[in-house]
């Protein structure tokens, strides 16, 4: 079989994933697609795909059912782009955009944990609803609330402004330094390290508090205030 | 006017989504609207029994899309209300029957005939959701004042809310006020509170949606009924209008803060 890898490259943008395939029969470009797919289920789960097909003349039967396989496999193909206006008219039948604000090249650019150091932070600007969970190697701040049945778990320190009532994890590595803030600290189970805290119940006046790994080696929360 | 397709999901199963979309459908058609409901539940259909219209079936949705028969075949009318139409689930066929291409390819066809399109989804997220969601403009999260629905509901409306379904609204069913005042079940404030979108009905728990329900005459046809009375709210703020919310509990403090909490006075 040939290297189907090489037909595909993956890039982040701001909406998603875009996924360009190199030209190619097209059975050979949707089969190198979902054969990468397969391979990253955990990566690619859920997200948002724009797909580039290059000179691809497609039917709405083409994409139909590479917008099935790929809904089957929970990937929303929400964009086709291509340069035949054949193509680009079966993906606005199907009601797909075909254009997206094309990355800026420094926005494009892939970084890799490993070139920034640990002292890197994921920021998400959102309400973690049930079922997700962020692993991250480094610190994780969340703008919104995690609800019950989220679920964080970062090497490094915790910080939510909003609510925590999910299952949060900090210095998974083993890291005792670190410590989860939040403006309500309710959280399902919360974990520093390997100690573990499941009592913390939820307060009727909450109050931001830090949690973290005591001098005698257990877990406290005390009041997070900005002169500690 | 095109229709509005409106899809009924839960993520749980058994919280009523089947009930939800036979009573909006019927409150809708008695307010003389267009109507076709969709069971996109293959394989466990009940929306045509509890319509009560199980023994009118001929056709099927999985029919149409295998080309067995036209669309229209597969469309039954109601008894009572001429512009109410099911096309009911396939009872014994497998469920990757149908896609997400193919509920959309049926549903564009039917926009153009009514106001309305309501698909009753299955439990879950997996494809049968996906199915009965890919062609929705707008999307009713149904679940219960009890935690693990809401939680899955929390799941069900991060999902659409990453597939831009636009904002999901909710039903909250099977909500007894007097388990509420004894702090024995979640208040609506607290379901809110966590899942933070917009309430479109509280619907009480009553009998009567059982009893309504066995006998093939969903309870918006009742006009005594507290239930079928908030399904019928529910479908005039489909169509826009501003219904003050039930006052369940006579005292009514506790549907003040409800109606603060979702900015209807
Ligand atoms: N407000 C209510 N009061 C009392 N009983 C209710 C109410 N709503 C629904 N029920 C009952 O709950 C049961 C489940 O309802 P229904 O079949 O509509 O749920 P569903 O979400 O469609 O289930 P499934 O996930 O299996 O498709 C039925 O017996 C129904 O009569
Ligand atoms: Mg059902």
């Amino acid at each position: 079989m040939e290297d189907t890898k090489s037909l595909l490259q993956i890039k982040g943008i701001r909406d998603g994933l875009l996924v360009s395939i190199d030209d190619a029969p097209w059975e050979q470009q949707r089969s190198a697609l979902l054969t990468q797919v397969d391979s990253q289920p955990a990566f690619f789960q859920g997200a948002r795909l724009a797909l580039d097909v290059m000179t691809q003349v497609l039917k709405v039967d083409d994409l139909a059912e590479l917008r099935d396989q790929l809904s089957e496999r929970g990937i929303f193909l929400w964009a086709v782009i291509s340069e035949s206006p054949t193509t680009e008219k079966t993906a606005q039948l199907l009601g797909l955009a075909t254009r997206i604000s094309k990355p800026r090249p420094e926005e494009a650019r892939q970084f890799s944990i490993a070139d920034l150091g640990e002292e890197t932070a994921l920021l998400l600007n959102r309400t973690l609803r049930s079922g997700t969970r962020i692993e991250f190697p480094g610190h994780v701040v969340i703008l919104g609330d995690v609800n019950p049945g989220a679920e964080i778990i970062a090497e490094g320190n915790i910080i939510i402004w909003g609510r925590l009532r999910g299952m949060v994890r900090a210095g998974s590595a083993g890291n005792v330094a670190a410590v989860i803030c939040a403006l309500d600290l309710s959280p399902t189970q919360l974990r520093i390290a390997d100690e573990v805290a499941t009592t913390l119940r939820p307060r009727i006046d909450p109050k931001p508090e830090m949690a973290r790994i005591n001098e005698h080696g257990k877990l406290q929360s005390e009041n997070w205030s900005p002169d500690r | 006017m095109p229709a509005q397709v409106i899809t009924l999901t839960s993520g749980k199963g058994g919280v009523g989504k089947t009930t939800a979309t036979a009573n909006l459908a019927v409150a809708l058609a008695a307010e003389k609207s267009k109507v076709v409901c969709i069971d996109g539940d293959i394989g466990l259909r009940n929306l045509d029994v509890i319509l009560g219209l199980e023994n009118r079936i001929v056709y099927d949705l999985v029919d149409v899309i295998e080309g067995r028969c036209r669309l229209k075949q597969a469309m039954i009318r109601d008894k009572k209300l001429p512009d109410l139409y099911l096309i009911p689930a396939a009872q014994t066929r497998d469920k990757n029957a149908i896609s997400a291409s193919d509920m959309m390819r049926v549903v564009k066809d039917l926009r153009s005939d009514f106001d309305f399109v309501l698909i009753d989804s299955p439990a879950g997220i997996e494809r049968g959701f996906r199915n009965a969601i890919a062609a929705a403009d707008r999307v009713l999260v149904v679940t219960n004042p009890e935690v693990s629905a809401v939680r899955d509901a929390d799941r069900v409306i991060g999902i659409l809310e990453s597939e831009e379904k636009g904002p999901a609204a909710l039903i909250l069913n099977r909500l007894n006020p007097a388990l509420v005042k004894s702090k024995d079940m979640l208040s609506p404030e607290d379901v809110l509170d966590l899942l933070a979108v917009e309430l479109i009905g509280i619907v009480p728990e009553d009998e009567n949606v059982i009893i309504a329900s066995n006998r093939g005459a969903p309870v918006a046809y009742d006009a005594k009924s507290r239930a079928g009375q908030a399904f019928r709210n529910i479908a005039k703020r489909l169509k826009g209008e501003t219904v003050p919310f039930l006052d369940l509990e006579a005292q009514g403090s506790l549907w003040e803060r409800i109606q603060r909490l979702t900015g209807r006075k």
